[in-house]
């Protein structure tokens, strides 16, 4: 995993193979409609395209982003995934994915319940801050957690809401929206395996890959 | 020469070129009658057009450009009344973003336009005399269905992109709404699908200081061999004010004085502000006429893309499989971001392929003919990747 899209954009962009983008294009069935929210420099909507065939937009907040976007050919808005995503028809896409961004909005749920009247399925990747790295961090460090993979200082965060793998279940419960399929993948970038605990994961899992449906 | 001998030159020059312009023409007869919106024809008429690269053999690499209200068809060649580059050889040329070594690049004068194609300064083949106000109103509608007509003429069955800002902007959306299988790429910078009231009200200030001129002689200045100069001026200076921003105006201007130490008291251009907008005046009655800016203002002003589908502007755009690029400039406001943002959000509903930047700079709503690199490299970037999806050759 890497540095987050939406407000950083593009300056995410030369880091490749995101391991949370080779697990959503495992999730996304071929030639399906697809809204990528918070699409940074469009590297995961142009392995959509590649790999999958899929009828791709994007929606990235940069500026720079968004020029990088357009050079690959993708259809990209500038906007805001929290103000934006209102003036989408419903139903429009098959799959609406919101790849380490969700962390970065400023109301989550009303995000998530958005991108499923919106899709017929949510794609949400996101990274856990119940990790036992985070934990041990706050417990004996006593700071806020800086890490290779979140490098920014409690001030300058574009990621106001960090969520954990158990809050992020009781939230879709509370929005009575279906989980269909998860994936979470520790420190080395391997997969978990599905038949362990949440508790488990919410441990070992250094981020998570959720599909849901309404 | 005298002052009034040099003023007498430029108008008959500005009259030549309204009628025998220095572009090519396409006469349209008798058997070819332009439709208009008031619901009368308008025959016969010609189109004054520029054209820049070459058209390919599959005919499938043409760029139409659309000016904006006081542009004309001279994008990329020396203008032939002020003897300046063209308005848009910035973006336009060879290597340019939209390079015409690649593409070939059109432009029309708009009809109601005054460099060429049919308009207000134009003979009237009833009377043998200018057709002054009697010239039907034209709307953005009807000069977009004589730009089709052009096209026709050319052999092209699809444009591979229509691009253009401001009334250029509005053109492209009633392009891509009206013909949407001739439309492969649609560009549309600093725009909206309907001009705003404020809009409206500018507009309206200038249409009344060209008409409060008494050399206006209620239009027939041509035949009285005057010119309603200073109305025309006036209308010119209001109107610039909103093409700029309070920020870029004052970074350019200040409060500085012109070419004096002290304010004199008087009503003199004392701040270089005000030498500014009345240079602006002045030049623009040189190359302009004035009873075309009645008519480019008017059709502006009656452009509502929404109002003829139900005041739903998604419906406009129902089913099109054009790919749309809107470019807004975040100190507009004469078309601000959100103008620009509707018609966005319109086509998103549609279900359009639709890729939308706000450029930040201060330089207002002219920002689109400037040098925005920002701009220029999503203009590039689109413009390009699209032609590789349409199979256009690289230079």
């Amino acid at each position: 995993m890497n540095a987050l899209t939406t407000t950083a954009g593009a300056t995410a962009s030369h880091v490749a193979n995101r391991v949370d983008f080779e697990i959503i294009a495992s999730l996304v069935k071929p030639g399906a409609r697809v809204l990528d929210v918070g699409c940074g420099d469009g590297e995961l909507l142009e392995l959509l395209q590649t790999q999958k065939n899929v009828d791709g937009r994007g929606v990235e907040l940069s500026q720079a982003g968004v020029n990088q976007c357009l050079a690959r050919g993708l259809s990209v808005i500038q906007g805001d995934a929290d103000s934006d995503l209102v003036y989408y028809p419903d139903s429009g896409f098959d799959y609406v994915i919101l790849s380490q961004t969700l962390q970065a909005t400023r109301n989550p749920k009303q995000v998530l319940s958005e991108l499923l009247r919106i899709g017929e399925r949510a794609i949400v990747s996101f990274p856990n801050f119940g990790h036992w790295r985070m934990r041990l961090s706050l417990l004996f460090r006593g700071r806020m957690p800086v890490t290779k993979d979140l490098p920014y200082s409690w001030y300058d965060t574009p990621n106001i809401h960090f969520c954990t793998i158990h809050d992020f279940v009781e939230m879709t419960e509370e929005i009575g929206a279906k989980l269909e399929n998860a994936v979470a993948v520790n420190r080395l970038g391997e997969r978990m395996t599905f038949n362990m605990p949440w508790g488990f994961w919410n441990l070992f899992g250094q981020q998570a890959v959720f599909v849901l449906k309404r | 020469m005298t002052k009034a001998e040099v003023k007498a030159l430029k108008g008959d020059q500005r009259t030549q070129e309204a009628i025998h312009p220095h572009s090519p023409v396409v006469a349209f007869g008798a058997d070819k009658p332009l439709r208009l919106d008031s619901g009368t024809s308008l025959s016969p008429f010609q189109i004054a057009y520029q054209s820049y690269g070459e058209l390919n053999a599959e005919k499938s690499n043409a760029i139409l450009i659309c000016h904006a209200l006081t542009g004309d068809q001279h994008v990329a060649n020396t203008h032939p009344i002020t003897g300046k580059p063209g308005w848009w050889s910035n973006l336009v040329g060879p290597g340019r973003p939209i390079d015409t070594d690649r593409f070939f690049v059109l432009c029309a004068n708009v009809i109601g336009g005054c460099m060429g194609s049919t308009g207000p300064a134009s003979i009237n083949p009833e009377t043998g005399k200018p057709y002054a106000l009697d010239l039907p109103v034209i709307t953005i509608a009807d000069m977009v269905r004589a730009q089709a007509m052009l096209v026709d003429h050319f052999g092209i069955d699809q444009l591979f992109a229509v691009v253009g800002g401001s009334m250029g902007g509005m053109q492209v959306l009633q392009w891509a709404s009206s013909y949407p299988d001739r439309v492969f790429t649609a560009v549309a910078l600093a725009t909206g699908a309907r001009h705003s009231s404020q809009n409206i009200a500018f507009h309206e200030v200038g249409r009344q200081a060209v008409m409060a001129d008494p050399d206006w002689q209620h239009g027939r200045y041509i035949e009285a061999g005057t010119m309603p100069r200073k109305g025309l001026s006036v209308a010119r200076m209001a109107a610039h004010v909103t093409y700029l921003s309070q920020a870029a105006l004052h970074r350019k201007f200040g409060r500085n004085l012109q070419d004096r130490q002290n304010v004199t008291f008087g009503f003199d251009a004392d701040f270089q502000i005000e030498s500014y907008l009345r240079h602006q005046g002045i030049t623009f009655v040189d190359r302009f006429d004035a009873n075309s800016y009645l008519y480019m203002t008017r059709a502006m002003d009656y452009f509502d893309l929404a109002f003829d589908h139900n005041e739903r502007l998604a419906d406009a755009f129902a089913g099109t499989k054009t790919r749309f690029c809107i470019a807004s400039f975040s100190s507009d406001w004469l078309f601000p971001t959100a103008e620009n943002r509707a018609v966005v959000h319109a086509l998103n509903a549609a279900g359009a392929s639709v890729s939308f930047v706000e450029v930040q700079t201060d330089r207002g709503h002219d920002a689109f003919l400037l040098d925005e690199p920002v701009m220029f490299s999503a203009i590039e970037g689109f413009i390009h990747s699209a032609a590789r999806a349409r199979g256009i050759a690289l230079p």
